[in-house]
């Protein structure tokens, strides 16, 4: 499935918008992402084509940042935080619940497609630690427990 | 009110202002009194009243602002920049969310003031992807200011990251910003001669620019008093980890930790304070001999460790502090952005080693190799940014605190 129309004319806007078409390739794998929660091999092609820079700097870039998705991920993403302040308050207790519970392990995704787990840099939640952000909207969740688990998994998130 | 400056009006939701609402809390009353000043009269406010940076360097916010050029003085075309610095990634750190998310007007008000004191055209707000509430409520205060007219001729925009630690590191940051992987650049020529595009460019932390507004209502004399040091201001400090009601918690600068660790309810755990860290994750260690010492850039440097961001981690007695290290060591060698050896190849290796010892697999030889690593990486200008060294900070100081916690380790392995 190629890129649609209107999501390239975005991506050639964000080349004019962000001074140039090198500025613009993690807007456009913003973009990508945005629209189809991931970025495929071919739709990053079809972006560093439409943007004339080499592919391979459009994945030098993705590889990167850390929260650009170079596999598809579930419909809700659990960024799970593995700071230090989250550390000492039980981080591991809710990490292996929660691995128990969905049965997957961190950067996989359950087979049902509907959560990715993932574990990231200190979430500026320490004062609700252990912390998640989750979904499309980053809501921050905290203080977790592995009690609480299930109940956070059953509110649909 | 004017004793908390920075917070006191935030609600305890967290729900933003609208600009009505700003407006009848005296909103935007510090940008007109700028609009009557010329730059330099505000940088020398700035300077009379002690501002330093809030984003973990602690420089003087005034005198960074002179370095940049006055419009049409720097060779070639293009806008200058102002670039507010809302990565917030440091382990332990949590107040710029929370300045982002509540009071983002008072952030519009700061990057309209220092815009004009550093000629700058553009202000960008970068803020980490996984803040999008904070986000939302940059662009929402954006949106009403440019209607209401109060941007005058200032264009400004949200930046949203896309992640990574090191996009914090302001040359990292411009990287990022012209789409690059965000790999630090080498100083000199700074940001203010050559920055963004090879543009003038100043680089501020989203507290840094929140206070500015205050600096001007309040004159610099109020805003130095509110200090009990030499070091202007309140600070919003942090106090997480081992305690029993972590938080934020607006205060004079050169408030002790022992206050700190008192509204937080007290240490947790076993109740007894082992060891704390005083400005986020890439600060050393200090124990309780130091409850006393008031916590500002200047004491805290004096006494061997770093400020940094003012956000304490607190360990109890229970906490280990071998497996607390190896945490933070796992996380700086994650987000070491790769460029330099003894950063990209060191740091995995600390890790791992930690790991072993928290594990009670620790080897004296190994004991011997972190110490090494800790003395030989830690000093300016063996890596190429202040990651590196950052992280050894810990590693040193914590390898000598704990020494009795990694001999037993080793005990346990010698044992096995
Ligand atoms: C690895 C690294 C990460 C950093 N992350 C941040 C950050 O997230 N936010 C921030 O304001 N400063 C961060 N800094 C400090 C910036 O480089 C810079 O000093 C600061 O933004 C300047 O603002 P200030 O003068 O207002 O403190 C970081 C520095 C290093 C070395
Ligand atoms: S010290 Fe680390 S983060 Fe800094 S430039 Fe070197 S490799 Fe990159």
């Amino acid at each position: 499935m190629s890129l649609s129309p209107d999501l390239l004319a975005r991506i050639r806007a964000a080349s004019d918008e962000h001074g140039g078409p090198r500025a613009a390739m993690l807007e456009a794998l913003k973009l990508i992402q945005h629209e189809h929660g991931w970025v495929s091999d071919a739709h990053l092609a079809e972006a560093a084509a439409t943007l004339g820079v080499h592919r391979a700097e459009m994945e030098a870039l993705a590889s990167f940042y850390s929260l650009i998705f170079r596999h598809p991920v579930g419909k809700t993403v659990i960024l799970l935080c593995d700071g230090a302040s989250c550390w000492l308050n039980g981080a591991e207790e809710v990490r292996e619940e929660l691995k128990r519970r969905l049965g997957i392990g961190f950067g996989e995704t359950t087979r049902d497609g509907r959560y990715t787990l993932l574990n990231v840099a200190c979430l500026g939640g320490c004062d609700r630690a252990p912390a998640a952000v989750v979904g499309r909207d980053r809501r921050l969740v905290g203080p977790l427990s592995p009690a609480g688990v299930a109940a956070l998994l059953e509110d649909g998130l | 009110m004017t004793d908390l400056p920075l917070t006191g009006r935030a609600r305890p939701d967290r729900r933003p202002h609208t600009l009505a609402e700003w407006r009848a809390e005296g909103g935007y009353e510090a940008v007109e009194r700028a609009r009557n000043m010329a730059p330099t009269e505000i940088i020398d406010m700035v300077e009379a009243a002690h501002l330093n940076g809030r984003g973990g360097a602690g420089f003087p916010a005034g005198r960074k602002w002179r370095f940049m050029p006055e419009r049409g003085t720097s060779p070639g075309e293009g806008p200058s920049y102002l670039i507010v610095n809302g990565d917030e990634m440091e382990p332990g750190a949590f107040k710029d969310r929370f300045l982002l998310e509540a009071l983002p007007h008072q952030v519009i008000e700061g990057a309209i003031i220092t815009a004009r004191a550093t000629h700058a055209d553009e202000a960008i707000v970068l803020i980490r992807d996984e803040y999008r509430p904070g986000i939302a409520a940059v662009e929402r205060a954006i949106h009403e200011a440019r209607d209401a007219g109060l941007l005058g001729d200032l264009a400004i925009r949200v930046h949203p990251s896309a992640g990574r630690y090191i996009v914090g590191e302001e040359t990292a940051l411009i990287t990022a910003l012209e789409g690059h992987r965000a790999v630090p650049r080498k100083r000199p020529p700074f940001p203010a001669q050559s920055g963004l595009w090879g543009r003038p460019t100043t680089v501020n932390n989203v507290e840094t620019i929140s206070l500015v507004p205050h600096i001007l209502s309040l004159g610099p004399q109020r805003f130095r008093a509110l200090s009990r040091t030499e070091e202007g201001g309140t600070k919003l400090y942090g106090v997480s980890g081992r305690v029993q009601r972590p938080g934020l918690f607006e205060a004079p600068m050169g408030t002790t930790a022992r206050e700190l660790i008192e509204r937080a309810g007290g240490v947790s755990g076993d109740g007894r304070l082992r060891a704390f860290q005083p400005g986020g994750g890439a600060s050393g260690f200090f124990g309780p001999d130091r409850l006393d010492l008031p916590l500002d850039f200047g004491h805290v440097a004096k006494a061997g460790s770093m400020f940094g961001t003012g956000m304490l981690i607190v360990l109890d007695g229970t906490a280990c502090p071998v497996g607390f290290l190896a945490r933070h060591m796992r996380f700086y060698a994650r987000e070491s952005c790769g460029w330099c050896t003894p950063c990209r190849e060191g740091l995995p290796l600390v890790a791992k080693i930690l790991d072993r010892f928290a594990a009670g697999q620790g080897r004296r030889a190994d004991l011997e190799l972190l110490q090494m690593t800790a003395a030989e990486a830690a000093p300016r200008g063996r890596s190429f940014c202040d990651l590196m060294g950052g992280a050894m900070a810990p590693l040193a100081s914590g390898l000598s605190m704990f020494a009795a916690e990694f001999e037993a380790r080793l005990a346990e392995g010698e044992r096995a």
